[in-house]
């Protein structure tokens, strides 16, 4: 960041922008963008009920147990996260 | 905070008294107190309490009394009236005041307080026993036990002296008297100071007499040996020094050459003090009579070489004796003398100088330059004239700077520069005299290398700060970062030791204080638990913030408290404040009392719970109940609401207050009940089940000030109360608060009429209760003229009136108050007046009916007529309200009104004119219900004659009048009519006083909005070149009508004749100018559609000039903001012209040309534009990686308008291909991009995200979104 970024409206966008979990940034790996993918596009399931009714039917499940599966999903939803090669 | 306790208000009024008695004492009553003829003994109650008081009277006091000599009122209210004056007078010529001088002698007792040693942290030391050596908790409790003990038995042996005395005289009066005095320290002092008998003898009385007050914190007498370990160093002044000691000094407590205690040494034998009253040192501490006989030897003092001639300044006590040595340039030799000089001495001797420098004797040569050679010649004095030597007539001489004769005016060097200090070495900020005291160690030029590590360290913190304290603002913040980065480096004792003698220094400036206390802040978060030992010290300091005028302090000195007990945990912070709750000083426990509440809000009422309840039912002492129940209090008042949860354990605390022996903690109870049940409202009334009983018992068995405390805690908890019980208790209530009716106490009167306004709102109270009970007594007691004199009550009984008026109807209030507005007294008439206005602009006048109508405006009318000055429009606001609440039914009375007006247009005072002119437009439009508009017609004519008004408030009024008559009466009925009008106000637009500017352009707004086809097109034409020039006008208001009226003249005459001047308009340099023609434009687009504009201002775009293309860009970016949705038929039209713009090498051209965008794809989402959108966001693409703020803010609005309008997954592609650049730069923009985007539409972005490849482990994939059925 350059000195007279620091002052200005764009410090205070990038500022908003890191209190959300899901935003990214320049040394952010496909791993843990994937990450954000994935959680967000299980959140957006849960959060509309048509979607959720749409898989539960597809996959001939209840929607309870559906939501469930979805949420268990968020935890670790692309397996445990590769070795580092820089560390 | 803000509201002061009754005590600090009550400290605070007999200050004033006090300064209002000396102010009329000093200067034009001066020979007939000298001379007799007043009894001396009225000024002796009348000494300042210290010094600086003084300082400050005789500056200003004089001035109080010219003025007030020629007012007969009471004393307070003339105190009232000349104390804001003074602040008028110097605004702006304002010198720079320090805290000190600012506030009162209440809060200057901050200073008496000690830096007490650093105590052991107990944590620290784990289960050691603690050393001897070293201070603990046991040790400093046994300490303040001492302490009071020994005031108490002061206080014994004060009383018994004083009966003894009281029989002397007794028997004096049977027998002659004795012809010395044994006992009466009056007559001591007449022994041992000649000079000074009457002034003496009286201040020693007077001092004495502060025996009786309770809350004074007498201290203890300088005598008494120093407690060991209470004194950092070999100081002798150990106790707290008492209030009336002159300049207190930090100095004394850390600095051993100070002078020692209040006298100076020598001066007084000190066997008179043992022998004197018990007062001790105090006593033969005479206060010096600041008047203006004493004052002349005393400014002398610095130009005379001393010795004993000028008694002025040989008597004063407690200050260094001021030689000869303060008149030379300070030399760094004696830059040590100048240590030891307290800071107001120095400011003091700052100030002489100055008036000396002005005023020294002409010398020869200087006679010689001035006259003319010849005509003139020198003569020598009369054979008999004998120069006065005799000290006691010198002082009754006129005063004249170095007039004495015999005296030789010291061989000066004229080129010298007094105020120039010595050089400061390396690099350091300027040092104020003052700082000599604590900085002067930086001035010896040692080499740093000789020094042990200890003293370097201190020399370093000394460096930083003084950088932090004086240092320009990045010498400042350097400092500031290195001392709070090697905070622990410099360890908490140091720095501490160096901080906060500082924040006690009395010349400190708010600027400063707000930067040391930054330091503190810093650092507290940086030393954490090493801050345990100092926790004391810190608190000494920091708690006067809490009760400081300015808002900013106490919110700074709430912060380094939070902060500090969140870095030194509870019991650190209760074992450091634990003993200063039962302090004998109130000033100490009121401020530990607010700090208490402050830890609570840090860590936790419910932690704090078991020690307020410990330390509310403590037998040893009342003051530390008392100070417990005020902690509760203070919690109330700062967390409000949030006390809820614990709202029952609190009022479970202090209940038993309620019934404490003590009038004061049964008071504080009823006070802190009182800030519980209003921080709780409108919940919490379970909580207060138990105290209702005693309550309400006790507001019948109490009387005064406790009386007051119990009514007001009854007046808070009622309205939380259901209705019925609220009933219940009302009427408990309000036989004692009808008794209390005729209270002559203010406080209680205040009281008394706002527990009344509190019950009566309640819902469970009857207006037929209210009409019967309370209304009767309530109006005898309370609508009577002397209410009116003081603000307070003025407004109080105003809201009590109202909500009164709330309940039983207006025509009961009205009724009873309508006879008084021709009373005789204005201040009163409007009072009544405002109680009308607001009851009548709540209620309606449909209660009133017509006898009442008809003595309401007949009241009015004289009322208004009467009145001599209505700077808060009482007057105007109430006709007017009056008049739009009666409605119809003011039709009769009208002409008598217009004529009242009309006389009052024509009178001789500005003010009657403005406020007639007002009157107009406040109730032209009843006027217009009243089908009166013949009325109104001619009150137009009349109105437009005085368009020659001279005074601009008057003239904007009466634009303002006439726009009503024109806004009600409609264009075509209006007289004059608006051909006349119009031409007649054109040259008033030039006028550049904002209330004729904005009232004129209204006026001028309407008629093009509504009339415009009156006026011929070319008057309309001038009118626009007029508004060009308002476009520059300072207020908002003015450049938004002036760019409305373009608007409609625009619309009236056509787009064509108006955009040609507003595109010549936007040649012009100036970019205010431009800036409001682009709006202009926009305007005119808008109103007259934007095809009639577009070509023109598309064709403008050719010209090759920076400005006007600027311009164009502009104006179509307020343009496509103003038309939203009308935009997408133009879209296509101005792309070319965008596209260009976009590519442009300037970038302010790129910037406009962005928001353009932006405004244009948010108006036009949804509306079917993708193609010509897509295109121009590929010509904003490539602006991402711009670094110019104002360029990269406009380009990424433009990518956000372009989300809202082509949708996320768009933007989001056009993102993927940078999101993993290579480049960590372009990566950085990209994210940037994508975080704004995330946010803005997160879900949409669900179904848009590439599909990523599984790795060995790492599923990516996302299967659901392939389902399907």
């Amino acid at each position: 960041m350059q000195a007279s970024d620091r002052f200005n409206i764009n410090s205070q966008l990038e500022h908003l922008q890191a209190k959300y979990v899901g935003t990214g940034h320049a040394d952010l790996s496909r791993f843990e963008w994937a990450v954000n993918i994935q959680r967000d596009s299980y959140a957006s399931y849960i959060g509309h009920y048509p979607m959720l009714s749409y898989f539960a039917i597809a996959e001939n499940e209840s929607i309870g147990r559906e939501r469930y599966n979805f949420m268990q999903k968020m935890l670790l939803p692309c397996g445990l996260p590769p070795e580092r090669e820089d560390e | 905070m803000a509201d002061l306790d009754p005590e600090i208000a009550k400290t605070q009024e007999e200050r004033r008294k006090m300064e209002a008695d000396l102010a009329s004492l000093t200067s034009i009553n001066m020979d007939r107190d000298l001379y007799g003829g007043n009894d001396r003994d009225s000024y002796v109650t009348s000494i300042a309490p210290n010094d600086e008081e003084d300082t400050n009277l005789d500056t200003t006091g004089s001035l109080v009394a010219q003025r007030l000599a020629s007012y007969t009122a009471p004393r307070s209210l003339l105190n009232d009236v000349a104390r804001p004056h003074n602040e008028d007078d110097d605004v702006g010529f304002k010198p720079r005041q320090t805290i000190a001088e600012r506030e009162g002698e209440y809060r200057n007792r901050r200073l008496n307080r000690v830096l007490s040693p650093d105590r052991v942290d107990a944590f620290a030391m784990g289960d050691k026993t603690p050393d001897a050596s070293v201070r603990t908790y046991t040790d400093h409790m046994r300490e303040t036990a001492l302490q009071r003990e020994k005031e108490e038995t002061m206080r014994l042996i004060a009383k018994k002296k004083k009966e003894e005395e009281e029989a002397a005289k007794h028997q004096k009066d049977s027998a002659p008297p004795p012809p010395v005095p044994v006992s009466s320290s009056k007559r001591r002092h007449r022994w041992d100071l000649p000079e000074e008998d009457g002034g003496a003898a009286k201040k020693a009385k007077a001092a004495s007499s502060d025996w009786d007050l309770p809350d004074a914190a007498p201290g203890i007498g300088r005598w008494d040996a120093p407690t060991p370990g209470r004194v950092s160093d070999a100081t002798p002044s150990a106790g707290r020094r008492n209030r009336w000691d002159e300049t207190p000094t930090p100095g004394r407590v850390t600095d051993s050459d100070a002078t020692p205690g209040g006298v100076t040494p020598g001066e007084t034998p000190s066997g008179v003090t043992w022998d004197g009253t018990p007062r001790g040192l105090a006593t033969p501490t005479p206060k010096r009579q600041r008047s203006r006989w004493d004052e002349t030897p005393a400014t002398m003092g610095s130009a005379t070489p001393m010795g004993g001639v000028t008694p002025g300044a040989a008597y004063t006590p407690g200050v260094t004796p001021i030689g000869g040595i303060d008149m030379a340039t300070p030399t760094p030799g004696q830059l040590i003398f100048r240590g030891a000089m307290t800071p107001e001495q120095l400011n003091m001797q700052r100030w002489e100088k100055d008036i000396e420098e002005r005023n020294r004797p002409l010398s020869d040569e200087e006679l010689d330059a001035m006259f003319p050679k010849d005509g003139y010649k020198v003569l020598d004095p009369p054979a008999s004239y004998v120069p006065i030597r005799t000290p006691a007539r010198k002082l009754q001489q006129t005063p004249t700077p170095m007039a004495t004769p015999g005296y030789v005016i010291p061989e000066e060097n004229r080129g010298q520069q007094y105020d120039v200090p010595p050089e400061v070495p390396g690099g350091l900020p300027f040092m104020k005299p003052e700082d000599y005291q604590y900085f002067g160690a930086l001035l010896n030029e040692e080499n740093e290398e000789e020094l042990s590590p200890d003293e370097q360290k201190e020399r370093k913190i000394m460096k930083l700060l003084l950088k932090v304290k004086n240092g320009t603002p990045a010498q400042r913040k350097t400092a500031l970062r290195q001392l709070t980065d090697k905070a622990r480096e410099l360890g908490a004792g140091p720095l501490f030791n160096k901080i906060l003698p500082l924040l006690m220094q009395p010349t400190l400036e708010d600027q400063e204080r707000h930067l040391l206390v930054k330091v503190i802040d810093r650092i507290l978060y940086k030393l954490d638990e090493l801050v345990r030992p100092y926790v004391h010290k810190i608190l000494v300091v920091i708690e006067p913030l809490l009760i400081d005028e300015d808002y900013y302090a106490r919110v700074e000195g709430r912060e380094i408290i939070s902060n500090l007990s969140k870095a030194a945990g509870l019991a650190t912070m209760i074992a450091a404040m634990r003993p200063d709750i039962d302090n004998i000083d109130e000033y100490v426990r009121n401020t530990t009392a607010r700090a208490f509440s402050v830890v609570a809000s840090a860590l936790g009422i419910p932690a704090l719970l078991p020690f307020l309840k410990a330390v509310c039912q403590s037998k040893k002492s009342w003051q530390a109940r008392h100070t417990g129940i005020k902690i509760v209090q203070q919690i109330a008042i700062l967390i409000g609401c949030a006390v809820l949860p614990h709202l029952r354990s609190l009022v479970e605390i202090i209940e038993h207050g309620l019934s404490d022996e003590n009038q004061k903690v049964r008071t504080i109870t009823a006070l802190s009940l009182a800030a519980l049940a209003e921080a709780a409202a409108p919940y919490g009334i379970e909580s207060f089940d138990s105290v209702l009983k005693p309550l309400w018992k006790g507001i019948r068995s109490h009387r005064g000030k406790v009386l007051a405390a119990f009514l007001k805690a009854i007046g808070f908890i009622i309205p939380l109360m259901d209705a019925i019980y609220a009933s219940y208790y009302t009427k408990e209530v309000m036989v004692i608060l009808i008794r209390e009716f005729q209270s002559p106490d203010e406080e209680m009167k205040k009281i008394v009429l706002k527990v009344v306004k509190q019950c009566v709102s309640t819902e469970g109270v009857e207006p037929e209760y209210i009409r019967s009970d309370i209304l009767p007594e309530f109006f005898r007691h309370f609508w009577v003229r002397k209410m009116a004199l003081e603000r307070r009550n003025y407004k109080q009984l105003v809201e009590t009136t109202v909500e009164i008026a709330n309940k039983v109807g207006v025509a009961d209030i009205v009724g009873r108050v309508v006879e008084d507005l021709k009373d005789e007294s204005e201040p009163y008439r409007r009072m009544v007046m405002e109680t009308i206005d607001k009851v009548v602009t709540n209620l309606g006048a449909s209660d009133i009916d017509a006898r009442l109508e008809e003595l309401l405006i007949d009241g009015i009318l004289y009322a208004f007529q009467e009145q001599t000055s209505d700077d808060a429009n009482v007057m105007l606001n109430g006709f007017g309200a009056v008049v739009n609440a009666l409605g119809q039914r003011v039709k009769p009375y009208l002409p008598q009104i217009c004529g009242t007006i009309k006389w009052r247009l024509n009178n001789k005072s500005a003010k009657v004119r403005q406020q007639a002119a007002d009157l107009i437009s406040r109730i032209a439009v009843v006027m217009k219900q009243c089908g009166e508009e013949q009325l109104m017609g001619h009150l137009g004519v009349v109105l437009y004659e005085y368009l020659g008004e001279e005074y601009p408030e008057v003239l904007g009024s009466i634009l303002g009048a006439l726009k009503a008559i024109v806004n009600v009466i409609g264009m075509t009925k209006m007289t004059p009519p608006i051909k006349d009008l119009l031409p007649r106000l054109t040259p008033i637009l030039k006028n550049r006083h904002e209330k004729v500017q904005e009232n004129c352009i209204d006026l001028v707004g309407r008629i093009a909005d509504r009339g415009a086809e009156f006026v011929p097109a070319r008057e309309w034409m001038r009118i626009c070149f007029e508004l060009l020039e308002m476009l520059k006008a300072h207020k908002k208001g003015i450049r938004r009508a002036t760019v409305n009226t373009f608007g409609y003249i625009a619309k009236a005459i056509g787009p064509q004749d108006v955009l040609a001047t507003l595109l010549n308009n936007l040649k012009v340099q100036e970019r205010q100018n431009r800036v409001c023609t682009t709006v202009a434009i926009a305007i005119v687009a808008e109103t007259c559609s934007p095809f009639t504009v577009l070509p023109a201002l598309m064709n403008e775009y050719r010209v090759p000039e920076l400005n006007v293309q600027n311009g164009v860009l502009k104006s179509l970016s307020f343009l496509f903001e103003y038309i939203g949705e009308m935009g997408k038929d133009y879209i296509y039209a101005v792309t070319p012209l965008l596209e260009d713009a976009l590519m442009d090498r300037d970038l302010v051209h790129r910037q406009t040309a962005a928001s353009a965008v932006k405004h244009m794809a948010l108006g036009v989402a949804g509306l079917g534009c993708e193609d010509a959108l897509v295109h121009l966001l590929n010509f904003i693409w490539p602006n991402i990686f711009e670094t110019s703020p104002h360029v990269i803010n406009a380009v990424m609005e433009a990518i956000e308008g372009m989300r809202v309008a082509l949708g996320a997954a768009v933007i989001l592609n056009y993102c993927l291909q940078g999101l993993f650049h290579p480049a960590r730069k372009v990566r950085e923009v990209y994210w940037k991009i994508y975080n704004s985007l995330y946010i803005g539409a997160q879900d949409t972005l669900v179904a848009a995200y590439p599909v990523l490849e599984d790795e060995q482990n790492n599923v990516y994939s996302r299967p659901e979104l392939t389902m399907f059925v």
